[in-house]
């Protein structure tokens, strides 16, 4: 342990813990800036300067750590008034624009200089003209707003793994971009949107496509549908105020329907359907031998760009099965509009997603139009429907409970827990014992696949036979899992797991690209238990028996990996090498 | 063929000594670049013609960049004489002159500093020099007045008399050096002539009153070899000038601990700029264990003006390679680096064939010279970023990572290279390192003041007369440097100020000149060491110009991680120029001062901690121009911009900061 003293109290703290975090222990705030609280300190703001008793030099709290014996001063006449001169100095190199900017009334830096009452302007701006990147359609570089933090560079890197983004150039003309002075489109981007859910300011954002969603809303001539993931239930209520975790399931259902969407579905009836498709082909697989094993999960459509890039030495081993929200999208421009005798064409299908890689996964391939028309038309992110919420004029928290619509709608434990790393891991073994034994899990809860913790292992006895698996989450995770699968391989033996889940972003789809600012561990784990208390208060938690999914069945399906099945619910993977122009 | 301890202990007993008769020709980039090679050719094309049998070798530079290219003659019944300015029909002159006719050149001789108190052999040569105002007109007479005198006492056959190029001596009206015994004579007047002739040369008697008895204010330890060893042959390095003897014993004679404690007797501190000890950065990386440690040798010199290491790095290579090996020895690594940038191309091809010669001969390697200890060697380059010489942002560089600063702790001694403990030692630092365990620590902390031990080199340029390398003890005067050394003010100027310390470091006034130099006085004026480059400004100097090319560098070169650093700097850059545009106000004086408190307190590395000192100490000393500039708006500026631009080297700023040595010195006007 270190003893120290900070502004004369004591503070006692585990070695090499930092400064910044040794004083929130005594409850003194050290403003900072650049710090993320996951991430790596990269002592590039120099907000947190502090002084040490004796040094004759500021040192900054975020990276240094605690000595015994230290003592801290965190405000003083010198520290307060360098700290403001560098807030000027930052605020001096942005633009003045936070009135018509993304992240208005959500920005680190504008609530940094709301803190200081930075007075007026003293240093005349510079801020370089240069135009956003929108190469994407699903993440917005907005050059301009960047205050190099590095935040999004570490994420898209260490995180992440995918090196998409960097620093680029020296000096005053430093900027963050993609390596190579590309554009996102051409680099190894897969839309994660990490770097945004990161990002301190208004520099990289989702593509926001509330326009074209409410253009639908007000077409007379359109039928709008739409569906909601199964992580943004706990996650919107941060938008409004609402701590972490709060589930809003029926509050969306009225709320959306108020928004003017004709019916209103919900992915984790899809994610029920996913588990099916996704539990019998793991059966084909480890039961009949039919196909390769692993079986890796192919839900995240950032996993499989990054896959497509990257791993894809093994496409054959990725589930076919299309992800819930392209498996509503088919089901409703198809079944539901027989059903209820609307034209496809007409029909205008929104996903509400806690991804900006949906964004890009509406036109990823050719099944992604099976219903002969595009199976969803928008993908909006949990940020975009608040706004649109807030535009609405609906009060949305005083609204009384909704309910969706029948037969898209209807969902079990199974499909909700989807959103949180494991879930899918977890969901599909549920209905994969069912298939194999014919019985249901003694404990349907797998403990050893839930938590942050990033890779993952366990063995379940199916039928006599372990079956091991793996998940993993933050991409950077995933090439270990990868790399012992291949050394296997390698050396003749058996893969080391016959199942495998992977989600890009860390914790899942609750801390996705398109959640609510300001996430971190203690969100994440907070958002998470809000969809295993969602799960564990569901009648049903088995996805196969979901009535619902059992009636598309027996009604239009036919089979699980049916004809009709395989060529609406599945899909294929090409390898994308990169920098291969 | 692999060395042995047995080998390098016979060498030391018994080592080579120079062919009879030589000529070294100083091929480093400095020579090189004022025509080295070309005299090379000459010679060597002008020895097969006449077919002389005399050795032509290659060298470095002994530092006198002033008069580059510099060959060096030994040559039989001559005394040893270095000739400055060789241009290719001056290589031709030395072989018939001077190699065959035994006479002298006129004009290119630079007199030797190793000045005797006695007259031993009989006078053969006389070197004259006028030294005193208007430098040089007097020469030619006195020259006349000596051959004269000659003749009227019948010794014109036996003693010649040859005008210098430089004698070594300043303002010291007519200086007369005798060779071979290098009796020096100053303030020499046309009476003088005769009793010099007449007792000095004729009956070998010293004239007291006439004698030259300031000894040399070099002392050279880091460029000891300069100049006096091939570069590209580490046989030269190793049987001649005792090479790789310090490498020997630190192996053989002492424990890894008795080499830091040797060091830390000797007092080195790091010369890089900061001034770290060398022996406590040693055990600190010693101290943590780990299964790898490195040594890095940070040969990323980028101060404009400053051209120590790369000197060091073309002239003496092997003794920062062994000054490296005993770094390894001593911290218990295995492994090194040379970081050197690259546009210093042939620094980089000589340490590559001192590496390739020195694994060859056994000391890189396995086992080396039959120890336990082993070492590798290889060179990274850098980019050309000037941050890259910062240690954690090297580290980077070397890692194939962007080379940007990160935050210390942990110090590269805890947590460095590949995440092993590093030490990074300068290439100076290196180079003292090896003479060091030569010849004992105890000799070198004899030199220098209590704080700051040993000799340091410094690159003088600017308004100097004489640009060149010099390496004094610490504690001796800035005044003693320029004047005495250096030659003074170019032109006869008033010297204004001398920056030093590079784009981190300050100006200091005219009246602090009689400063000694050392790491504590140079900060409390508000400068710094630095790596050693020194420049001389005179009257004729702006220094808000001076302030502003200084920041202007460390703009350019900030890496741009941290905010107060790359976007204070750029500000400050934009309210200098508001300024010396003279659209400034007396708001922008606080600004300034604003800006720069935020740079050096909350800046994350030195580059960004120090970017304003230019600024800072320019205001400090000389605020009454910044004043002037804003007062006198636009019209005052354009007039000082005028007079700047014109009239020869009244440029308004350091002229050959970022060219010098190369150049020749009557290069001014540059512009910033």
């Amino acid at each position: 342990m270190i003893t120290a003293r900070i502004n004369q109290i004591e503070v006692q703290v585990p070695e090499g813990t930092s400064i910044l975090d040794g004083a929130r222990r005594v409850q003194v705030k050290i403003p900072t800036l650049c710090k993320h609280k996951d991430l790596a300190a990269t002592a590039a703001c120099g907000i947190c300067i502090v002084r040490n008793k004796g040094g004759n030099k500021l040192i900054r709290a975020c990276c240094t750590p605690l000595e015994n014996g230290m003592e801290i001063t965190t405000h003083d006449h010198e520290i307060v008034d360098v700290r403001r001169s560098t807030l000027e100095l930052i605020l001096s190199n942005h633009p003045q624009a936070c009135l018509t900017c993304g992240r208005n009334g959500e920005c680190e830096l504008q609530s940094l200089a709301a803190d200081f009452n930075v007075p007026m302007e003293t240093i005349k701006r510079y801020v370089k003209d240069v135009a956003p990147d929108r190469s994407t359609g699903s993440i917005i570089l907005e050059f301009q707003k960047c205050i190099k933090c590095g935040r999004c560079i570490q994420v898209c890197q260490e995180v992440q793994n995918v090196w998409a983004l960097s620093f680029l150039d020296r000096g005053i003309n430093t900027r963050m971009a993609p390596a190579g002075d590309i554009t996102l489109a051409e680099s190894p981007c897969v839309k994660c949107g990490q770097c945004s859910a990161h990002c301190p300011t208004g520099a990289i954002v989702e593509n926001d496509e509330t326009p074209l969603v409410w253009e639908a809303l007000h077409d007379p001539n359109k039928v709008c549908v739409v569906q909601i993931a199964p992580s943004v239930r706990v996650t919107v209520g941060e938008a409004f105020g609402l701590p972490p975790g709060t589930n809003l399931t029926k509050k969306l259902y009225a709320g959306l329907r108020r928004l003017g969407f004709t019916a209103v579905f919900d992915t984790n009836f899809s994610a029920d359907l996913t588990i099916v498709e996704e539990a019998s082909e793991f059966i084909e697989r480890f039961v009949h031998k039919r196909g390769p094993l692993p079986l890796i999960t192919s839900c995240c459509p950032s996993w499989t760009d990054f896959m497509e890039k990257n791993h894809y030495d093994f496409i054959d081993n990725f589930s076919t099965a299309k992800s819930p929200q392209q498996m509503l999208g088919v089901l409703a421009k198809t079944y539901y509009a027989q059903k209820l005798g609307i034209d496809p064409a007409k029909m205008f299908v929104v996903s509400i997603m806690p991804c900006t890689a949906k964004k890009y996964e509406l036109s990823r391939t050719d099944e992604m139009y099976a219903s002969g028309f595009k199976d969803v038309d928008v993908a909006l992110t949990t940020r975009e429907l608040a706004r649109m919420l807030k535009q609405s004029g609906i009060e949305f928290l005083a609204l009384d409970d909704g309910k969706p619509d029948s037969i898209l709608g209807d969902y079990t434990g199974a499909g909700t827990i989807f959103g949180a790393t494991g879930g899918v891991m977890e969901a599909a073994l549920r209905t994969a014992y069912f298939y194999a034994t014919g019985k249901k899990l003694d404990k349907i809860e797998l403990d050893s696949v839930r938590g942050l913790q990033g890779v993952k292992e366990a063995t379940i006895m199916v039928a006599g036979s372990p079956v091991r698996v793996a998940v993993a989450h933050g991409l950077a995770n995933v090439e270990q899992v990868l790399n012992s699968v291949r050394a296997a391989w390698k050396a003749g033996q058996e893969s080391p797991y016959h199942f495998i889940e992977v989600m890009a972003c860390p914790g899942g789809c609750i801390g996705g690209g398109g959640q609510p600012y300001g996430v971190d561990n203690e969100r994440r784990k907070l958002r998470i238990a809000g969809l295993y208390q969602d799960d564990r208060e569901s009648e049903i938690r088995c996805s196969h028996e979901n009535p619902e999914v059992v009636r598309v069945y027996s009604d239009f399906l036919g089979k699980p990996l049916g004809a009709r099945a395989h060529e609406l619910l599945h899909t294929r993977y090409t390898a994308r090498p990169l920098y291969k122009r | 063929m692999k060395l042995t301890r047995q080998d390098l202990e016979a060498i030391a007993a018994q080592p080579d000594v120079d062919p009879p008769e030589w000529i070294r020709v100083q091929l480093d980039t400095g020579g090189i670049a004022a025509g080295a090679e070309s005299a090379f050719s000459a010679l060597a094309n002008a020895r097969n013609e006449r077919h002389l049998s005399f050795s032509l070798l290659r060298a470095g530079s002994i530092g006198y960049s002033f008069a580059d290219p510099v060959v060096e003659v030994q040559s039989a019944g001559m005394p040893r004489v270095h000739y400055g300015q060789v241009s290719p029909e001056v290589a031709e002159a030395i072989l018939d002159q001077h190699v065959v006719g035994r006479k002298l050149l006129d004009d290119h001789v630079i007199a030797t500093r190793a000045r005797s108190l006695e007259i031993g052999a009989p006078v053969t040569h006389v070197l004259v020099c006028d030294t005193g105002e208007g430098a040089g007109s007097k020469t030619e007479f006195f020259q006349f007045s000596f051959n004269e005198e000659l003749k009227r006492r019948g010794l014109s056959d036996r003693v010649q008399v040859a005008r210098a190029l430089d004698i070594g001596i300043y303002d010291e009206g007519a200086v007369v050096q005798l060779l071979p015994s290098a009796v020096t004579y100053a303030n020499v007047l046309a009476p003088d002539v005769a009793r010099i002739v007449a007792e000095s040369i004729e009956n070998g008697r010293v004239l007291d009153d006439l004698l030259w008895k300031t000894p040399d204010k070099q002392v050279r330890v880091a460029l000891r070899h300069c100049g006096n060893v091939d570069p590209g042959r580490i046989d030269d390095y190793i049987r001649r000038v005792g090479g790789y003897q310090g490498l020997r014993r630190a192996l053989f004679d002492l424990t890894p601990e008795q080499v830091i404690a040797e060091m830390k007797t000797s007092a080195l501190r790091g010369r890089g700029g900061a001034g770290f000890p060398t022996w406590m950065k040693w055990q600190l990386t010693r101290a943590q264990p780990a299964p790898q440690r490195y040594v890095i040798c940070n040969g990323d010199e980028g101060d404009p003006g400053a051209f120590m290491d790369r000197s060091v790095l073309e002239s003496d290579p092997h003794a920062v390679l062994e000054g490296m090996l005993i770094a390894g020895y001593a911290m218990g690594a295995s492994k090194g680096y040379f970081y050197i940038r690259a546009e210093y191309p042939k620094a980089v091809e000589r340490i590559e064939r001192a590496i390739q010669e020195a694994r060859e001969h056994g000391l890189l390697g396995e086992q080396i010279l039959g120890s336990d200890f082993s070492f590798e060697a290889k060179i990274r380059l850098g980019a050309g970023a000037f941050v890259c010489g910062e240690e954690t942002a090297l580290i980077a560089s070397i890692e194939g990572r962007r080379g940007s600063p990160s935050p210390r702790p942990p110090y590269p001694s805890v947590r460095g290279l590949w995440g092993m403990p590093t030490a990074i030692n300068n290439v100076e630092t290196l180079a003292c390192v090896s003479a060091i365990l030569e010849k004992g620590g105890e000799r070198f902390s004899s030199f220098g003041t209590a704080t700051s031990k040993g000799t340091k080199v410094f690159a003088v340029t600017g308004k100097v007369r004489n640009a060149q390398l010099v390496e004094v003890p610490m504690g001796t005067t800035l005044r003693e440097i320029i004047y005495d050394i250096c030659g003074g003010v170019l032109d006869e100027r008033d010297i204004k100020a001398v920056q030093t310390g590079g784009p981190s470091g300050g100006v200091i006034p005219v009246q602090h000149l009689d400063t000694p130099v050392s790491y504590e006085t140079l900060q409390q004026l508000g400068s710094i060491m630095g790596s050693g480059g020194m420049l001389v400004m005179d009257k004729t100097d702006s220094m808000v110009e001076v302030a502003k090319f200084y920041l202007k560098f460390c703009v350019d070169e900030s890496c741009g991680k941290c905010a107060p650093c790359r976007i204070g700097g750029y500000q400050l850059l934009q309210i200098l120029d508001r300024i010396s545009r003279g659209r400034g106000s007396a708001e922008d004086l606080v600004q300034i001062k604003r800006i720069c408190l935020a740079m050096q307190r909350a800046s994350l590395c030195g580059l960004g901690q120090t970017a304003s000192n230019p600024v800072l100490s320019t205001l400090r000393y000389f605020g009454e121009e910044y004043q002037a500039f804003i007062e006198g708006g636009p019209s005052y500026a354009r007039k000082m911009s005028r007079a700047a631009a014109g009239g020869a080297g009244a440029a308004a700023a350091p002229p050959r900061a970022a060219a010098a040595p190369a150049a020749q010195p009557s290069s001014g006007g540059a512009e910033l």
